[in-house]
């Protein structure tokens, strides 16, 4: 029955198919010519796909692992008592990190921190941070007021009602921030190709530049699919996460 | 048990409890009872430091609140409110363990505690311990609410409207269950209601107030043989007056002894109102009455009613 329900998964379908691509884009290479006639050679060689990915997939990582943290804290500070006088403030913040377009942040990045992967994680973060925060002060905000009654009227210290009862019934909603943050990032890194970070935008703006079609094609068809993967991968998290109820 | 004195709390201009004194001894039930925006709420909240004081002091059990730190009060002190405030990603089990939990009780004590309690509100512990606060009717969770207030056996509980959303016939069941447990532990219990009823049904003494302050404080009989001015005279309401007085007395102070009747006999400690209703139901003007051990004692009359 576990395996029934295993094919019938698209996350395995996808992984499989992009798994495929990543490692085994060569076998391609008699059908892209067809497809391509004179372009030679149809298939980026300049660095492996999969290098590609695994560098883009740490600048996300990266970028995506402090933007959550960074956000989280800042939603938990303002919705306490303490940083409440914050929260337009913090909200403000956010939304420009989120208008200032990523190519101005990277422009303005460079001078500053120099060529390469951390410009790129700087754009993301600043970009990330928004969804975040957002649905982090959501959902802790949409914790019901009787229970934090209750659980501060039962001698539940601040801590121990931000661990055990404010963060695990506001998961659900910061995760979708989460997810939200993480699919814009894979797309999003992809220009950081632009100022030398490695990433599976590479063989897309080294095609462009080159007119070389087939380069821009493979680039573009592997980053969807990490971003859909990525993105199936947190549905289930979240699907895991909701309430243990029924 | 609890000694309220002097307390004020004003929010802006506006004096929500006003030089307010009041004493609960050990073992009452003292029912808090006014309109909203009376101060009950307000008066409740400050005994376990939810809402802090303007001026005066609070105490309990000798100890004035506001010299323990407030986590270390309120685990000594259950807090039950109308909306419950379940954890809805806990089970009922860990609900009700919270308290026991976070004072380090062992995890055998924690579980036969939660038997216990369950038990006590009639519900059948292994089918329930492991449900979810959605799993449950609104009775079922205030029940479960207030075990959890009962938890860590507190030595005091405030409870705030805590029947107040429930349907009709589960608040009557709950307040049942509250005087019996009331009854069984000997707790003191400071009980915020609207509900004049509710009040008479399950207080030992009632306190009525008004604009932050309490007009008239006494045992329910009192309030209704005597109100203090026309305020508690309106609040207590005139019409109906002669059935509330026979729902609190009871029928041990009428009763004619070593007399006899026919049919199902009354308990002793039964209200008048459920004399008369038996009489009425049973097309008879006298009832034998019975005492704990369910031998005959006696016998009331309609006559004695109205004695």
């Amino acid at each position: 029955m576990r395996g029934g329900r295993l094919l019938r998964s698209p996350v395995l379908w996808v992984g499989v198919l992009f798994a495929a691509l990543l490692l085994r884009i060569d076998a391609l290479q008699p059908l892209l010519q067809l497809v391509f006639p004179g372009i030679e050679p149809v298939i980026y060689n300049r660095d492996s796909f999969l290098s590609l990915f695994l560098s883009q997939l740490g600048l996300v990582a990266v970028a995506s692992l402090a933007a959550s943290l960074v956000g989280v804290a800042l939603a938990v500070f303002v919705t306490r008592p303490a940083g409440r006088d914050f929260r337009a403030m913090v909200s403000a913040l956010a939304t420009v990190g989120q208008t200032f377009p990523p190519a101005a942040v990277l422009a303005i990045a460079v001078p500053m921190v120099g060529f390469g992967a951390r410009p790129t994680v700087i754009a993301l973060f600043l970009y990330g941070l928004l969804p975040i925060i957002e649905n982090a002060v959501a959902g802790l905000e949409g914790v019901p007021y009787g229970v934090r009654e209750a659980a501060e009227g039962m001698g539940l210290s601040a801590w121990q009602r931000l661990y055990q009862v404010d963060l695990p019934l506001a998961a659900p909603v910061i995760l979708t921030g989460v997810r939200v943050s993480v699919t814009i990032a894979i797309g999003t890194a992809t220009i950081g190709s632009t100022v030398g970070a490695l990433t599976l935008g590479t063989p897309i703006f080294d095609g462009l530049v080159a007119n070389k079609l087939p380069f821009v094609l493979e680039g573009a068809v592997l980053v969807a699919l990490f971003a859909i993967l990525t993105d199936l991968l947190f549905a289930r998290l979240e699907r895991w996460l909701q309430p243990a109820a029924d | 048990m609890i000694e309220i004195d002097k307390v004020t709390k004003s929010y802006r201009e506006r004096v929500v409890v006003d030089s307010l004194s009041l004493t609960v001894g050990a073992g009452e039930l003292c029912v808090l009872l006014g309109s909203s925006g009376c101060g009950k709420s307000t008066t409740l909240r400050m005994i376990n430091r939810l809402i802090p004081t303007d001026s005066g002091s609070i105490r309990v059990g000798g100890e004035d609140v506001t010299l323990v730190p407030a986590e270390a009060l309120r685990r000594r002190i259950g807090y039950a409110i109308q909306s419950i405030g379940l954890f809805p990603h806990w089970t009922v089990e860990d609900n009700i363990a919270t308290l026991p939990r976070l004072l380090k009780w062992r995890e055998p004590r924690v579980r036969d505690r939660v038997s216990e309690l369950l038990e006590l509100f009639r519900l059948d512990a292994p089918s329930y311990r492991g449900k979810y606060p959605h799993q449950l009717s609104g009775g079922e969770q205030q029940r479960v609410g207030v075990a959890r207030a009962l938890a860590a056996d507190p030595e005091l509980l405030l409870m705030d409207e805590p029947f107040a959303a429930v349907d009709p016939i589960t608040r009557d069941a709950l307040q049942g269950e509250l005087a019996h447990i009331h009854r069984a532990t000997g707790k003191t219990i400071v009980f915020v209601t609207h509900d004049i009823e509710e009040a008479l049904r399950l207080a030992t003494v009632i306190a009525i107030m008004d604009s932050g302050q309490i007009v008239q404080l006494g045992a329910p009989l009192d309030i209704l043989e005597r109100p203090a001015n026309d305020f508690v005279r309106d609040f207590v309401g005139r019409q109906g007056l002669g059935l509330k007085l026979l729902s609190v007395r009871k029928v041990s102070d009428r009763l004619r002894r070593g007399e006899t009747a026919e049919g199902e006999p009354l308990a002793l400690d039964a209200s008048l109102g459920e004399a008369l209703s038996a009489m009425t139901a049973r097309r008879t003007d006298r009832l034998p009455v019975c005492d704990a051990e369910g031998r005959q004692i006696g016998v009331i009359a309609l006559a004695d009613l109205v004695r």
